[in-house]
């Protein structure tokens, strides 16, 4: 296997929050290579969202820091960096040239008072200091790769002008306009509508093969994971519980959280025969436990049918349970 | 069978004009929606961004005003009462609302949000009202010490438990659920949605179901309605809707959906081309600009709603798509 294109390990991001270091991300370990789609799941607080801004060096300024670990990129130059270490000045040499970023929400990652081809030829000439002509040249070749149809025309407009739809391709051919190897695509097609959806993932699917990209996506939705990625990270309380190949993973989940997460995703046409039987939903019991007070052990086994008093004694290491497949659970082989 | 519905809505439409001394065009959130809904069932609202699934439910609550129809509450058409009136009515049917980090204020102790409605009808003593609020905590299984407590010392899926136990406390017959766990994580979905039905039979609860997700819809309701651009598409028994789709849309919709079975990579039916402006929706069928199967006659009338099996019907004039 080629060297990846990102290598993180060992990653440990904290908070300071009422003067003390919490820790939302721990022991976070994950490598992309080139043409890879990597899901990395979990619920509101898990840290895969701190993850991917701990990549990009966007966590809030006082507040979070890298505390550990190595975020490793292999840049267009073929020069490899360590993210975690490097100054913010340099890193935004790194940001929108060497990696990519689109986010959930479209209007706030696009700037209202400019054209859309100004924003997307804006990198292009910071970053491969191109001239304004040639700039917008290249915006209006993006906005044509991304499926927007007329795009000398839409170039000229303002993002209100777009569809929730339309602004969401903006902000991949913005993502795109250096021409990354690695792309972090956080939760892209969460504010968007089912059939938007689909639309965004062909999409992102047709570029990923074009170019060649490693891409990190970020996402709570199974159904997703299932449809675009290769490999599947699973979060949760800042660890990893489970990674592997998404095929393995969802079939044969050797973490007790991955199980219960499968069991409660809603399959369409499923619901009306539990109903008829008067079976309640498959359900995760309890609630995700707060941050601030982590237990010593593992953080799933209050909600866990699994657990046993080992489970309580130290946080378990990754098992690898298969050449390719890993768990955070002490009794993976019984599952 | 000609027991009378307990939720009747006759041509309701809807039509918000621009603010006074703007330009803007007139928004049709609903044209001319017809459904009933039988006492102790449930009812799916389903679509996507202004389809006008929301304006149903607030226009069926009187929480805004329709622009026509009729909407008849247990016989009673509350699109006509006056104030006094609306509020006697207004004990019977409650909201429950989608975000549950906006609808609960930061300042009220769970105890005065449960109370307050009970406050404004004038129920019971303050010893009374306890009681109730503290059986309505029960019943959605939260602690009773919650009542002296605030919304912030709660997650995510408890304060919606609280949203729940407040539209309870005034013994509603008729709830109308706005997108209840679309907030929430999956694995706090399922729990709440598991006791919405349980209170909906217990209770024998009439219910409107709103959301966008028609995964979710299914396990709870037993009849679905499919709406775009503010019209119905296709309304059918829960079952038969998904086992026989018969809308193009509502295959669309269902096949957009991404299966969490990688092995089912299935074969999507992409739409092309976004929701139009409900300011200026399409002349006929409004779908046809997406649908694979227009023809020149979708453009010509607005297609009636034709019953394909007992208790499932459609909007669409062909015949035989496949």
């Amino acid at each position: 296997m080629d060297a990846p294109i990102l290598d993180i390990s060992g990653l440990r991001t904290v908070f300071r929050i009422g003067g003390a270091d919490i820790a939302a991300v721990q022991d976070m370990e994950l490598t992309i290579a080139a043409g890879e789609t990597v899901a990395l799941v979990g619920e509101s607080g898990s840290g895969k969202s701190v993850t991917s801004l701990s990549v990009m060096g966007l966590l809030p300024k006082r507040v979070g820091r890298i505390a550990e670990g190595r975020v490793m990129l292999s840049r267009k130059s073929g020069e490899v960096v360590d993210l975690a270490a490097m100054p913010d000045e340099r890193l935004r040499e790194v940001r929108g040239n060497d990696i990519g970023m689109v986010f959930q929400e479209p209007m706030t990652s696009l700037n209202p008072v400019y054209t859309v081809g100004e924003q997307i030829a804006e990198p292009i000439r910071i970053h491969l200091g191109k001239s304004h002509r040639e700039a917008a040249a290249d915006a209006v070749r993006l906005l044509a790769d991304v499926g927007i149809p007329d795009p000398e025309r839409r170039a000229q407009q303002y993002p209100h002008e777009l569809s929730g739809g339309m602004r969401q391709r903006v902000t991949i051919a913005m993502a795109l306009a250096c021409d990354p190897k690695m792309l972090i695509a956080d939760e892209p097609t969460t504010a968007l509508d089912v059939t938007i959806q689909a639309q965004i993932l062909d999409l992102l699917q047709k570029l990923q093969r074009e170019r060649g990209m490693g891409i990190l996506f970020v996402t709570h939705n199974l159904g997703v994971v299932a449809e675009i990625a290769d490999r599947v990270v699973v979060m949760y309380a800042g660890r990893i519980v489970e990674s592997g190949p998404v095929a393995e993973v969802f079939a044969h989940p050797r973490h007790p959280y991955t199980k219960g997460l499968l069991r409660s995703v809603p399959r369409l046409g499923q619901a009306v025969e539990l109903k008829r039987s008067g079976t309640p939903l498959p359900t995760i019991a309890g609630n995700v436990p707060s941050l601030r007070n982590l237990p010593p052990g593992c953080a799933f086994a209050n909600r866990c049918e699994y657990a046993i008093e080992a489970c309580n004694a130290a946080v378990p290491p990754l098992f690898a349970a298969t050449p390719t497949q890993k768990s955070r659970c002490i009794r993976w082989q019984e599952l | 069978m000609t027991q009378q519905p307990y939720l009747s809505v006759k041509n309701l439409s809807k039509h918000f004009k621009p603010a006074a001394f703007s330009r803007g065009p007139v928004v049709k959130a609903l044209q001319d929606i017809s459904f009933d809904i039988p006492r102790g069932q449930v009812v799916g609202l389903v679509g996507e961004s202004g389809s006008g699934k929301t304006t149903i439910g607030r226009s069926v609550l009187r929480l805004i005003e329709p622009t026509s129809g009729e909407v008849k509450l247990d016989g009673v058409d509350i699109t006509t009462l006056s104030g006094d009136q609306l509020r006697q009515q207004r004990r019977k049917m409650q909201y429950i609302f989608q975000d549950p980090f906006a609808s609960l204020s930061p300042r009220m102790t769970i105890g005065q949000v449960l109370t307050e409605g009970l406050d404004i009808q004038g129920i019971g003593t303050r010893a009374e009202r306890r009681a109730r609020a503290e059986k309505a905590l029960a019943a959605v299984e939260l602690p009773v010490d919650a009542f002296d407590r605030y919304a912030h010392e709660f997650s995510g899926g408890q304060r919606q438990r609280v949203g729940i136990a407040r539209a309870l406390t005034l013994d509603p017959e008729f709830i109308v659920a706005d997108e209840p766990v679309s907030a929430l994580d999956v694995s706090i979905q399922a729990q709440v949605i598991n006791l919405l039905r349980d209170l909906q039979v217990r209770l024998g609860l009439t219910m409107l179901f709103i959301s966008h997700d028609l995964a979710v819809v299914e396990y709870i309701c037993d009849t679905v309605i499919v709406l775009y651009l503010g019209r119905i598409m296709e309304i059918a028994p829960a079952a038969d809707l998904y086992a026989r789709p018969s809308h193009p849309y509502t295959r669309a919709l269902l096949s957009a959906i991404p299966s969490p079975d990688p092995a089912v990579r299935q074969q999507r039916q992409i739409l092309t081309g976004d929701i139009p402006s409900p300011a200026n929706p399409p002349s006929g069928c409004v779908f046809r600009t997406r649908c694979r199967f227009a023809t020149e006659a979708c453009a010509a009338g607005v297609p009636a709603l034709r019953e394909v099996a007992p208790g499932h019907a459609r909007a669409c004039i062909l015949d035989d798509i496949l």
